[in-house]
């Protein structure tokens, strides 16, 4: 059961750039506010080498500034549990519950949904063993070690084939495996790509399998035309083919759209009430650290504005 | 240099002198990136419940990190953070690439043991 210190007047999910602006905005107004993070704080922000474009900051590593937007949060007595899941909860009426991982119990009146997203995979046989042994989802971390080997890049998008040219600095040969007929890559990065002599391009196929013992050694590619699979030599493979919203939890508590996305109105308010979501897992067209710290701040003072009247009513 | 909150290793002599005077070690050698961090930030969160481990971190690029990437137990690693797991000098477990707190503490509490209640 929760106890009296176990209530908070907010719980917010997730600990990215949304959720750590709605935990300064809501703490600093004297909203008791508890952020629950599955991963590390700061969420993907915390992955990107340096952030350049964040207004009044003229260069910053994303890990720096996730690091101060939750001192900023801590400062104003904003409480944070990192590194925890949700077990099980209950998003209706007046107050929320929650039960965590490490069995502890929680409750709010208002919720804030900030679970941003994480990077897709192929979900394939192999992957999962050959992680960190030849498949890779981060060219600037890992691309050294395939130095003059030849590799396959998975994915049509901007990350794809940006990526892909950034790996020919290391890799002498680079296939690129894309499972549709044409590119979804901006026309630049398709142009860099099909002009460098190091890539050549597999074309509406996808990779089945992975296959090595101490390190990959050859995937299975199937043309998605003709059924046929072929297994392809491979020092390595990397994977960019997207992120996907963090809403597995809340599929069946909030709506959700086609691809998993939080469906929000202006205010960042759900279709439950007293539920709020912001952030990467939202129901938008541009994710960038300065949008997750605008929808953060909209979800905190609506939700703040929603809990005032819902306090006045509990009173009468 | 890693912007981290735990112990940095600098030198192959600091390395072994960790493990002379620990008997349980966590080492994670990487960089400020993207698959790197996660694994730091789970280290930093655990420290105070793994109280009979050592955590520590060092940079991947250090020359003198040689003495975690020429371990055997990481030939076949392609990807970073190398986390090494060390029992009274001696590599217990080692991973490639990033870890979930699941996987780390599933790792300590096999190797080391579970942190004692209270």
């Amino acid at each position: 059961m929760a106890t009296e210190t176990n209530h908070f007047d907010a719980v917010v999910i997730g600990g990215g750039p949304a959720g750590l602006t709605a935990g300064i905005y809501l703490s600093r107004a004297r909203v008791k506010t508890l952020i629950l993070n599955e991963g590390t704080v700061g969420g993907q922000m915390v992955l990107t080498h340096e952030i350049a474009n964040y207004p009044g900051v003229e260069s910053i590593s994303g890990y720096q500034l996730g690091n101060i937007m939750k001192k900023q949060a801590l400062s104003f007595g904003c409480e944070i549990k990192s590194n925890i899941s949700i077990k099980e909860m209950e998003l209706k009426g007046d107050v929320k519950t929650f039960v965590l991982s490490d069995g502890s119990v929680y409750t709010s009146n208002i919720v804030i949904i900030t679970s941003g997203g994480r990077s897709r995979t192929l979900g394939v046989p192999g992957e999962d063993n050959l992680k960190g042994r030849g498949i890779s989802y981060c060219a600037t971390c890992d691309g050294d070690f395939f130095t003059d080997k030849e590799i396959v890049v998975v994915g049509g998008g901007n990350s794809a084939l940006e990526e892909a040219v950034s790996l020919t600095k290391y890799a002498s040969k680079i296939t690129i495996v894309h499972q549709f007929d044409n590119f979804q890559a901006f026309e630049h990065a398709i142009e860099e790509a099909r002009k460098n002599p190091k890539i050549s391009f597999v074309m509406e196929s996808t990779i089945t399998a992975f296959y090595g013992d101490e390190r990959l050694e050859s995937v299975d590619i199937k043309n998605l035309k003709t059924g046929d699979v072929t297994n392809f030599k491979t020092d390595g493979t990397f994977i960019f083919i997207g992120y996907i919203p963090n809403t597995e939890f809340i599929k069946d508590k909030v709506e959700l759209n086609q691809w998993g996305e939080i469906v929000v109105k202006n205010d960042m308010s759900t279709s439950v009430e007293g539920v709020y979501a912001a952030g990467d897992s939202i129901t938008k067209r541009f994710r960038q650290v300065t949008t997750a710290v605008g929808d953060g701040t909209i979800a905190a003072l609506a939700s703040s504005a929603y809990l005032n009247e819902l306090k006045k009513k509990l009173k009468k | 240099m890693l912007y981290t909150n735990l112990k940095h290793i600098e030198s192959a002599a600091d390395h072994a002198k960790i493990l002379s005077e620990n008997e349980n070690v966590m080492v994670v050698c990487g960089r400020m990136g993207p698959m790197c961090i996660p694994v730091y930030g789970i280290a930093e969160e655990i420290e105070k419940e793994y109280k009979h481990v050592k955590f520590c971190d060092m940079e991947f690029d250090n020359p003198e990190s040689h003495v975690i990437r020429n371990l055997p137990e990481v030939r076949g690693f392609m990807g970073i953070p190398f986390t090494i797991y060390y029992k009274n000098g001696k590599v217990a477990k080692a991973t490639s690439s990033i870890q979930t707190k699941g996987q780390v503490t599933s790792i300590l509490n096999n190797e080391f043991g579970a942190p004692s209640k209270g």
